[in-house]
């Protein structure tokens, strides 16, 4: 029979330094520190290559696409050891030699954030051009017959109103990263999975700190899914499908 | 910048095969498994029988919420004893590709859940009826009539996720089974070429999950002519 002892979670760490909680909740905080650093550059590099999708240049529509196809094609884990293990050294040997030398937190930490921005970039991409394209083409002609040039029509018309459309798949890709970046537990960044593991080491309590572990996540979800259901409701666009 | 030498691939090749049949057959296993239990929780969501629904939905949603990494190390910490006491095996014995396996079953069952459910209620209601008025039972209907259509509309869809699960079964790293890319960064490893070897398990994945999205598209592009 497994003998729970919940309390376990109190006592403080074997080798100094605050209790498991401790370790439990500094992995929270790293977990949504990598999660949202990942999702600002994933919605950056999302929203531009989306564009690019949509626009009349070959050049950058065959440049996004090769992006897409590359970063969807290639499993999550084995983006995450690329950015750790090989980006470093196929860098000019002076900038390898730094990231080399930085602490080892900030390495993984660095390479977690650039993984998953990239790696949900690829999916916000197709969120956004498939918004775009979900306009009228009547938006886009009517903002250049009022003289607007091709980046001031993205930049007030097109892209604005696709974000409004796209707002339910944006939530999922959200949701993802924060899944996600439990794979980062594989390149060393104590995240919460990863502490999730450690407990079990240094206590011999598993299932206690699984099932803590567990319903953070759960919570993480929960928090995420009414905050995005708030954002929905107010950018609503009349007349869409869901609109009012 | 280092220069990369490829040479440690070509002896490694052997090896590198055992591991892919690993790959491949926990995604076999997972895209066999997680459809047909998927398939039922879908069947379940849709049945008038509230109970039912509701276990479906909380299945799905238990599963969906949370990251495949916790996933299956749960199942590491889970299963190995359910089956050691269950089979009485040798406390020793390696137990982890039966756990990925049921790992990958029951959390895939989730996705594709979803994806049938949406199947199942993308045929029209008038089929249902047709059949019940016809005098088949809900069962007969659901089997004969819906479900067929059903997966006629999803199998895009279908394949797309395992697509997608073909990649993800490399995270049973987490639970050191030495599937194609375990074994790829073991011998990385062992020759001080870990770069080179994860650059040719990434461009593997990439060749065969590209050709297959590929395929996946034009078969749609026919389905729907």
């Amino acid at each position: 029979m497994y003998h729970w002892r919940w309390g376990v979670l109190l006592e403080p760490v074997s080798s100094g330094g605050g209790t498991y909680l401790d370790w439990i909740l500094s992995g929270l905080a790293t977990t949504v520190a990598a999660s949202l650093a990942g999702w600002v550059l994933a919605m950056v590099v999302g929203t531009l290559m989306g564009i690019f999708r949509t626009v009349p240049s070959r050049a950058l529509r065959g440049a996004a696409a090769v992006y897409v196809e590359v970063f969807r094609n290639v499993p999550l884990l084995v983006q995450f050891f690329i950015w750790y293990f090989v980006v470093p050294d196929l860098l000019p040997a002076a900038l390898g030699v730094r990231v080399k030398t930085l602490a080892p937190f900030t390495q993984a930490f660095l390479a977690t954030c650039l993984c998953l921005g990239f790696f949900t970039g690829a999916r916000i991409c197709e969120q956004v051009r498939a918004g775009i394209e979900s306009l009228a083409r009547g938006q886009r002609a009517a903002a250049l017959a009022l003289g607007f040039t091709v980046p001031q029509a993205y930049g007030t018309v097109l892209v604005p109103m696709a974000f409004r459309i796209i707002i339910p798949p944006l939530t999922s890709e959200l949701l993802n990263i924060f899944k996600n970046s439990a794979v980062a537990s594989t390149i060393n960044l104590f995240e919460l999975a990863a502490q999730a593991r450690q407990l079990t080491e240094y206590t011999a309590q598993p299932y206690e700190s699984f099932i803590t572990v567990t319903v953070l996540y759960v919570a993480i979800n929960l928090v995420l899914v009414a905050i995005m259901h708030l954002i929905e409701r107010r950018a609503r666009v009349p007349g869409f499908l869901h609109g009012r | 910048m280092v220069d990369l030498d490829w040479s440690s691939i070509p002896p490694a090749m052997p090896l590198l095969w055992r591991g892919a049949r690993v790959t491949l057959e926990i995604t076999g296993a997972a895209l066999a498994g997680g459809m047909a239990l998927g398939t039922l929780l879908a069947v379940f969501r849709v049945s008038p029988v509230r109970p039912l629904a509701w276990v479906s939905a909380a299945y799905v949603n238990a599963f969906r919420t949370i990251p495949l990494v916790m996933v299956l190390l749960w199942f590491f910490l889970i299963v190995p004893d359910v089956l050691v006491r269950t089979f009485s095996l040798a406390r020793s014995s390696d137990v982890r590709f039966t756990t990925a396996i049921v790992a990958f079953v029951l959390f895939e069952a989730a996705y594709f859940a979803e994806i049938i459910r949406a199947g199942i209620q993308s045929v029209s209601q008038g089929q249902l009826s047709a059949a019940l008025a016809l005098g088949m039972r809900r069962g007969q209907a659901m089997w004969l009539v819906i479900l067929p259509q059903a997966f006629r509309n999803m199998i895009p869809l279908l394949l797309t996720q395992g697509i997608i699960l073909f990649q993800d079964t490399s995270l049973v790293f987490v639970i050191g089974l030495l599937d194609f890319f375990g074994v790829a960064d073991n011998v990385g490893r062992r020759d001080g070429r870990q770069a080179e070897l994860i650059l040719f398990a990434g461009a593997a994945y990439f060749v065969v999950s590209f050709v297959a999205s590929r395929l996946v598209k034009l078969l749609q592009d026919r389905l729907a002519t």
